[in-house]
């Protein structure tokens, strides 16, 4: 009963303001409180997560003024702490994570399909000589060729955009691409990754 | 049959958390701030 009282008064000095009380209240059930995470995670940094998860919430409940003393202030911060470490192990067993062994490692057999960082910087400078063979083109057919590549907009939008028909849209669209060849072996130009 | 006694029974005893995360813990409790406005509470963190 006296520890009740001592988690009671120094409970109602904190949320008068006393910060030192906070200290007196983590130190009291710090070791009782990591020892049945740890229990249950075996882990030391999740213990760690855990408790200083399980606090925050005490500390905002108290500061809220939603919490209602009744004496029960350990097995109230006990609960947090077992429902944060169910949460813990709901996350974990939706993504499990595995580490790669000496003898095998999982990446052998899974590929990754993103660019390396070679391919991407090649990547990048054809998107940039791209961007300037199209500037070059006129600009109707710039037009409508930046709208239905980069935009990716329908004909029927880009006629509705431009104000002229479809036919004329996909004409203009089939001469920006037969110019933009030309434009391309006229200078010589190599744009494969 | 060989009795198998764990010999780590007693490891849970000694966790504790670091001083480090307690420090954060009253850092975090001094820079909490709830304001309150039309029935609603508001958290923010002063820094």
């Amino acid at each position: 009963m006296d520890i009740l009282t001592e988690d009671s008064l120094l409970i109602k000095k904190y949320i008068s303001g006393d910060e030192k009380a906070l200290e007196i209240l983590i130190d009291k059930h710090n070791q009782r409180l990591s020892s049945f995470i740890y229990s249950k995670v075996n882990n030391r940094n999740i213990t760690e997560d855990i408790f200083q998860d399980t606090f925050i919430k005490v500390i905002k409940t108290l500061r809220r003024g939603a919490y209602n003393e009744e004496g029960k202030f350990l097995p109230w911060v006990m609960r947090i702490a077992h429902n944060l470490i169910i949460d813990h192990f709901r996350k974990t067993s939706r993504m499990p994570m595995f580490e790669g062994a000496d003898s095998f490692d999982i990446f052998s057999l899974i590929g990754d399909d993103k660019l390396n960082a070679e391919r991407q910087l090649i990547k990048d400078q054809i998107d940039c000589d791209l961007e300037v063979l199209v500037a070059e083109l006129p600009a109707d057919q710039r037009e409508v060729l930046i709208m239905r590549i980069y935009k990716d907009m329908s004909f029927k939008e880009i006629s509705e955009n431009t104000g002229v028909s479809i036919n004329t849209a996909l004409g203009r669209m089939r001469y920006a691409l037969i110019n933009l060849r030309k434009i391309i072996e006229q200078h010589n130009i190599v744009l494969t990754n | 049959m060989e009795k198998i006694y764990a010999t780590e029974s007693d490891k849970c005893r000694l966790a504790k958390a670091k001083p480090s995360t307690v420090k954060f813990l009253l850092d975090y409790s001094k820079s909490l701030d709830i304001m309150e406005a039309k029935g609603l509470q508001f958290e923010s963190n002063l820094n």
